[in-house]
């Protein structure tokens, strides 16, 4: 029986009971193991598929993130990554026949130094090569783009210009979980709540099952998408993988008036702004970069961004702080995705998103998909693979992805 | 924010330290392998977890901590004795 907290209207999707055994089995219920789990029924022929969740879906980073939604990254593997993604969301909404209020307001990203305005205008020139919009604006442009920046020379650090993506933007994280979950479930994927998996039935180093909290389950293949818990995941699993989990924050203020028409982000002073339809400014900042599954971070990084939001936009002084809340996220040492095989034949992981997954929900679970029902990567993740920590062929994100999402 | 005894200076704001992370030692020989365990993997438990921070607004130096990661609770703090090669 699915307990109370777990039931939800069934016309959004089922709520059947487990069967003894899928052929593909996907452990988190958050955005990503959802989209994978759509992706699997939609493109290929994998005909019995679960979900399981341990609380219910999307109550990890599925629903906390600030939407962000850009696809001007750096390195030759990721921008195609990327784009993908962003390409999939232009047509998410008529795809899932469910308004995901994906928005291309625009996204600017700040330069307050010289190397930044550099670093910005290689991204620009990388991006144009790929085939992604990129602009760079000077400050009197970036003051018309959106009005409520300061430019003023007088700040600690002044604003010396903007890499600008048009079609850059956010969407409704709730919304896109509800899409996803109730496509999936039409096409016959089963989403089980309430089901925590505490371990796998691994045997001659082949996954063979899951044992979870709701009995054990028989898969065929097993594809990881816990987020912030993978690291205990894949422990129960006997693999070791480079990635920390540590918190990120974010907060909204109360409703206001319109006032800011685009996305706005500052690496340098570590705040990103975006306003959301019911007024309220959803904003982020840096991470706390020590390990924890508490799911609450620290104080002074919500004073730092306040500090350093008051100063790029004065206009904010008069906004009331409503809510805060943090998750637990995924980081790997070059700050891209690690997707793709694991020491244990026929256990998929997809981790590594960190502060950065919201963006990819589609083509996470678009290649992921093809990778769980090949058993092989996708020509677009290959790169992406655990092994690269061995040969170094890293996939350095971090100018691109640590702090700004 | 975490308030944390450094050993040689007493309770401090957490603002006034860096996080080091789990401390690992530096292999004499490696394949890639090692290496590679060496450069990027680190553990991420829930529960208690031995890291180590320094105190870098203070006395400068290097301790170990031991804090469960799944309250935040600090458990204790101890010098540093033998710090494994490589460290930070
Ligand atoms: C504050 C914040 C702001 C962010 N802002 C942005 C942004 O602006 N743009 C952007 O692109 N990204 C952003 N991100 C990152 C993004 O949210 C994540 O990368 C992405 O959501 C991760 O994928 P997911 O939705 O599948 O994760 P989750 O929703 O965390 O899914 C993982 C699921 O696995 C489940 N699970 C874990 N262990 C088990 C188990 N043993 N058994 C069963 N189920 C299990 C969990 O309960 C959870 O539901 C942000 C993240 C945070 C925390
Ligand atoms: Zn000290």
């Amino acid at each position: 029986m699915t307990e109370p907290a777990f039931q939800n209207p069934e016309f959004l999707w089922r709520n059947p009971e487990p069967k003894s055994a899928y052929d593909v089995v996907i452990v988190g219920g958050g955005l990503h193991g959802l989209s994978t789990a759509y992706y699997l029924a939609k493109n290929h022929d994998v005909k019995s598929i679960a979900v399981l969740e341990r609380g219910w879906l999307g109550n990890g980073n599925a629903v906390r993130n600030t939407t962000i939604i850009r696809s001007n990254y750096l390195r030759d593997e990721s921008m195609p990554l990327y784009e993908l993604s962003l390409k999939l969301w232009e047509s998410l909404s008529a795809e899932l026949e469910y308004d995901v209020l994906f928005d291309q307001r625009g996204l600017l990203q700040l330069a307050h130094t010289k190397t930044e305005v550099n670093d910005a205008r290689r991204t620009v020139y990388a991006n144009r090569l790929s085939g992604i919009d990129a602009e760079w604006l000077e400050p009197a442009e970036v003051q018309e783009f959106c009005p409520i920046v300061n430019v003023s020379r007088s700040i600690r650090y002044p604003v010396l210009g903007a890499l600008l993506q048009r079609r850059g933007g956010i969407a409704r994280h709730d919304l896109v979980m509800f899409a996803l979950a109730r496509a999936a479930s039409a096409k016959g994927v089963d989403l089980l709540q309430g089901c925590e998996v505490t371990g796998f039935d691994i045997r001659k180093n082949r996954v063979v099952g899951v044992e979870t909290s709701r009995g054990k389950i028989a898969a065929g293949r097993v594809g990881l998408a816990g987020a912030g818990r993978t690291p205990l995941l894949a422990r129960m699993a006997g693999i070791d993988l480079p990635i920390q989990s540590t918190p990120l924050q974010a907060l909204v203020s109360d409703g206001l008036e319109p006032v800011l028409n685009a996305v706005v982000m500052s690496g340098l002073l570590h705040v990103y702004v975006s306003q959301a339809r019911n007024g309220g400014l959803v904003m982020g900042a840096a991470r706390d970069n020590y390990v924890s599954y508490a799911q609450r971070g620290s104080f002074q990084i919500l004073e730092w961004q306040i500090q350093a939001a008051l100063e790029l936009y004065p206009v904010l002084g008069r906004a009331h702080l409503l809510r805060t809340w943090a998750g637990i996220v995924d980081v790997s040492p070059d700050a891209s995705p690690i997707i793709g095989r694991t020491p244990v034949e026929s256990l998929f992981v997809n981790c590594g998103w960190g502060t950065g997954g919201f963006k990819a929900t589609p083509v996470s679970g678009f290649i992921y998909a093809h990778t769980l029902a090949h058993g092989e990567p996708h020509e677009l993740n290959r790169a992406f693979s655990l092994s690269r920590f061995e040969t170094g062929a890293l996939i350095d994100e971090h100018g691109a992805a640590a702090v700004a999402h | 924010m975490l308030l944390i005894t450094c050993p040689y200076c007493g309770p401090r704001e957490e603002t006034e330290f860096r996080y080091g992370g789990e401390g690992v030692a530096m292999p004499e020989e490696a394949d890639d392998r090692t290496w590679s365990r060496f450069l990027y993997y680190r553990s991420s438990p829930a529960g208690p977890f031995t890291e180590r921070w320094v105190h870098a607004h203070g006395c400068r130096r290097w301790f170990t901590v031991r804090r469960d990661t799944l309250t935040h609770e600090i458990l204790d703090t101890t010098e540093l004795e033998e710090p494994p090669r490589g460290s930070p």
